[in-house]
């Protein structure tokens, strides 16, 4: 060789950050951020089998979701989504800062978003732990202590709304009381032969009580406890290794990696979380927000 | 860049010790922390072929069983006295399914030769790759730690509810597979990343060799299935640990439902595994043809159109299984319309031979090979998609022989294909080519012997999955099992006869088949950088111009392809 190629020529001029088999950084970029969209494409595909039991369950048995929702804590879910959605904003703004060079606000951004994984899981937490507490678990686990609480209303009340106009009413508890009394309201159509019992647990709890009338629980209510764990578990063990992956590209950034003109990290960083926050923002009107 | 590329050696010298893949660096650490697609092909290669062996052996075990109507190796007075049958025949399912046949190709032969084929010096993501084929290794282990902690009897699709009810380490080989789903998932992404973003200037994608087309095809599949597979598995471990109740019965869950997961999955993975095989047919077609591929546009097109079909298809596994009729006939009437891509395919090889110059090398036996068997493969699939008679052969052998004929007739035949075809390029050694056409025939009477009687067996009503029988069914069971035993033979062979040429094999030239891709245009072994100047990319099955060479042994380019 008594002439070098241009290529050679871009290797010796090979910039820190740039990889040997790329010849320019913008080439090396693309290439990542295909890389990224692509695992976010496997990644909506591994929650859509999820996503894809809740929808037949849910159209299979619409009594299971709408009585077992009710154990859920709107507030602390919607707190947790508006803790996610403001991460997502403070995330977007670290990359910008990457791409506009300033460090002191990266660093900043990157710790608030990682702060904010940390009050999720704190806020999941304290769900888990009520429902532990309360037997609202899996399979033969399922042993609940009480009713949701909107379940059970005052008696009076109750024979007050039944004689209400019936079709005006729209509450859960409403309905449950003027309808006929069903233990599954399922759109599978019925088999030849009906259920030869009643639920034990129904026969215990669907008696008048003195004070309370308490909506009658269907069956195989633990179900919806499967995919309520199955669906918010794999989202946390996501956002657990979303913040694993913050806390790295944190670390980088104090160190001063980032900049102008080499930020991919943090903007990969950024597209695998808001996809997780993403995810949550269906979550949690699908299973707290149930009509 | 008109030059020749061959030139970086004088004629009739072969790269000096040190200057290629295999001997630049030395040590197994060299080995284990390698970037270098190439090195991580030969241990894919590796790892494959020892589960190939493994798989193997355990169909070995089957085909000794059913020697004799009540079992030859298990049998006794209480069902517990066959369940290590249903051990053996899931250990073989899965280790050919999740660790031979998926990654067979793809992650071997698509790890080595892509980037050569490409122009490219490695892959996209080289870390990325090397965390892909750990990841391989790990769920090798653990389904491997399944057979050794008691085994699993479920089969390999896992069907709950006995996969939530039986004992055993079920947890242990889901995980596995679950694991390799990821491996294959980032291999996937690997790939097509490569082909977006690395094509050298002049390599457009109606330049790429139809074997990218064909792994471009497959990634698709790996990318958007493997995660559906990756979820179900994951249901069903917990299933198990927690009782989710949906996918187990006893718990309120729908066991359908899991089988549509599982064949969402399953039934795409077919064409991971056939999609790369029929990749190695267009090239090895067009080489030993010594003409240009026949209707290029078209096998590169029904990769893509088989993949898109093949998400579409899945439920043809569950027509008697509770499905409404009107999805039974949808179904039916999409996995019919499969056939049509692969038909195309299979015409335009047979054009390509069509007045060709044909070479009987070893490599090319292998691919008439593949023609016959893919041939009574796939027509036979056309019987399974018929809603009467898949009532009727749904469960027998029938089922069996199809699966088999598509899948070691089709896939596994044209892995050893790719093993004949690239190894001078891999090992830059020649095998003996006398031993290798003889080992090719041998393997394809062998195996007609094994499976063509299954196809009588099944339609006469032998169930699958039996691990005793009628007594009328023995004399087919026993062809069978001659026939599988020779297969053994045949695989020995053709072991015996690589390995002996990796000590005593002539050194292997640049070109030795007059291959027209690039991947032939760099030494035989490549260099650890595939390329010293950016090759000159014309179009991919030129054969204009390349002519035999004395002094090396091998072809060379006498005329620049600049691609007009």
């Amino acid at each position: 060789m008594t002439t070098a190629s241009p290529h050679e020529l871009a290797e010796h001029a090979h910039p820190r950050n740039l990889a040997h088999h790329f010849d320019t950084p913008a080439q090396q970029f693309a290439a990542g951020k295909l890389g990224i969209w692509l695992f976010l494409t496997t990644e909506v595909l591994l929650f859509s089998g999820l996503f894809c039991a809740y929808a037949v369950y849910r159209v299979n048995h619409p009594a299971i979701f709408e009585y077992a929702h009710l154990y859920l804590s709107k507030p602390l879910g919607a707190t947790n989504t508006l803790v996610l959605i403001f991460s997502s904003f403070t995330m977007a703004t670290a990359v910008w800062a990457a791409q506009t060079g300033r460090q002191k606000a990266l660093v900043g951004l990157l710790a608030v978003t990682l702060l904010c994984g940390f009050v999720f899981m704190g806020i999941k937490f304290v769900e888990y732990k009520a429902k532990w507490e309360e037997g609202l678990l899996t399979g033969k686990w399922y042993r609940p202590e009480a009713p949701p609480e909107e379940a059970a209303i005052p008696k009076q009340d109750a024979t007050q709304k039944a004689g209400a106009v019936p079709q005006q009413s729209t509450t859960v508890d409403a309905r449950l009381l003027t309808g006929p009394m069903v233990l599954e309201r399922s759109r599978t159509p019925a088999g030849a032969v009906g259920p030869t019992g009643i639920s034990p647990q129904w026969l215990e709890r669907g008696k008048p009580s003195e004070t309370k009338w308490i909506a009658p629980e269907p069956y195989n209510v633990q179900t919806f406890f499967g995919i309520y764990f199955a669906m918010t578990g794999l989202h946390g063990v996501h956002v657990v290794a979303g913040m694993l992956v913050i806390g790295w590209v944190l670390l980088r950034a104090r160190r001063g990696d980032f900049g102008p003109d080499y930020f991919s990290p943090v903007d990969f960083t950024g597209l695998y979380w808001h996809l997780v926050d993403l995810v949550w923002i269906f979550l949690f009107p699908l299973l707290y927000l149930i009509t | 860049m008109a030059s020749i590329p061959v030139e970086h050696f004088p004629h009739g010298a072969f790269p000096a010790r040190g200057d290629d893949y295999l001997s630049c660096r030395r040590g197994l650490l060299s080995w284990a922390f390698t970037l270098d697609h190439k090195r991580i092909g030969v241990m894919y290669l590796f790892a494959v072929l020892a589960a190939f062996l493994l798989g193997g052996i355990f169909a070995m075990l089957i085909r000794a069983q059913l020697l004799k109507p009540d079992g030859l190796l298990f049998h006794g007075a209480t069902t517990g006295a066959y369940r290590p049958y249903n051990q053996v025949f899931t250990v073989h399912g899965a280790v050919m399914i999740f660790l031979v046949l998926i990654p067979g190709i793809p992650a071997a032969f698509g790890n080595f030769v892509l980037p050569l084929m490409l122009g490219a010096k490695d892959v996209a993501f080289p870390r990325l790759n090397l965390w892909s084929y750990y990841l391989f290794v790990l769920g090798m282990l653990l389904a491997l730690g399944s057979v050794v902690f008691g085994g699993v009897d479920t089969g390999w699709t896992f069907y709950t509810p006995y996969s939530t009810e039986t004992s055993g380490p079920v947890i242990l080989l889901v995980s596995g597979a679950f694991v390799l789903g990821f491996s294959s998932i980032f291999t996937g992404i690997n790939f097509i990343v490569t082909m977006h973003t690395l094509r050298p200037r002049g390599m457009t994608w109606f330049r790429m060799p139809l074997f990218l087309w064909a792994l471009y095809a497959t990634a698709i599949i790996q990318i958007i299935a493997t995660p559906v597979l990756g979820i179900t598995l994951l249901l069903l471990i917990f299933e198990r640990i927690f009782h989710l109740g949906i996918v187990d019965s006893r718990y309120g869950g729908d066991p359908i439902l899991f089988q549509h997961f599982f064949w969402f999955y399953s039934h795409p993975a077919v064409y991971i595994m056939i999609l790369p095989a029929m990749g190695v047919m267009s090239e090895v077609v067009s080489t030993f043809a010594r003409r240009e591929i026949f209707g290029y546009r078209f096998i590169a097109m029904s990769s893509v159109a088989i993949a898109t079909i093949g998400f579409l298809i899945w439920g043809h596994h569950m027509f008697p299984n509770g499905q409404s009729p009107l999805l039974n006939a949808i179904f039916s009437a999409l996995t019919m319309l499969v056939s049509i891509p692969s038909a195309i395919k299979v015409w335009n090889w047979l054009a390509t031979l069509f007045k060709g110059s044909l070479d009987f090398k070893t490599p090319m036996c292998y691919a008439l090979a593949f023609m016959s068997l893919f041939a009574i493969g796939g027509l036979t699939g056309l019987y399974l998609a018929t809603l009467v008679v898949d009532v009727h052969v749904h469960d027998t052998y029938f089922l069996v022989a199809h699966f088999h004929y598509v899948m070691n007739g089709g896939v596994m035949i044209m892995f050893i294909c790719a093993v004949h075809y690239w190894w001078p390029k891999m090992t830059g050694r020649l095998y003996n080519e006398t031993w290798g056409r003889i080992g090719c025939l041998l393997w394809w009477i062998a195996f007609n012997l094994t499976f063509f009687p299954q196809f009588l067996m099944g339609t006469q009503g032998m169930p699958r999955r039996y691990a005793t029988y009628l007594p009328e069914y023995q004399s087919y069971h026993v062809w069978s099992s001659v026939g599988a035993f020779m297969q053994m033979g045949a695989a020995v062979l053709v072991a015996g006869y690589l390995i002996y040429s990796l000590y005593r094999g002539p050194r292997a030239p640049a070109n030795p088949w007059g291959g027209s891709t690039l991947e032939w245009t760099c030494a035989s072994p490549p260099p650890p950088d595939n390329f010293k100047t950016p090759p000159a990319v014309g179009r991919p099955y030129d054969h204009r111009g390349l002519e035999w060479d004395e002094k090396t042994g091998g072809y060379v380019r006498t005329n620049p392809n600049t691609g007009q």
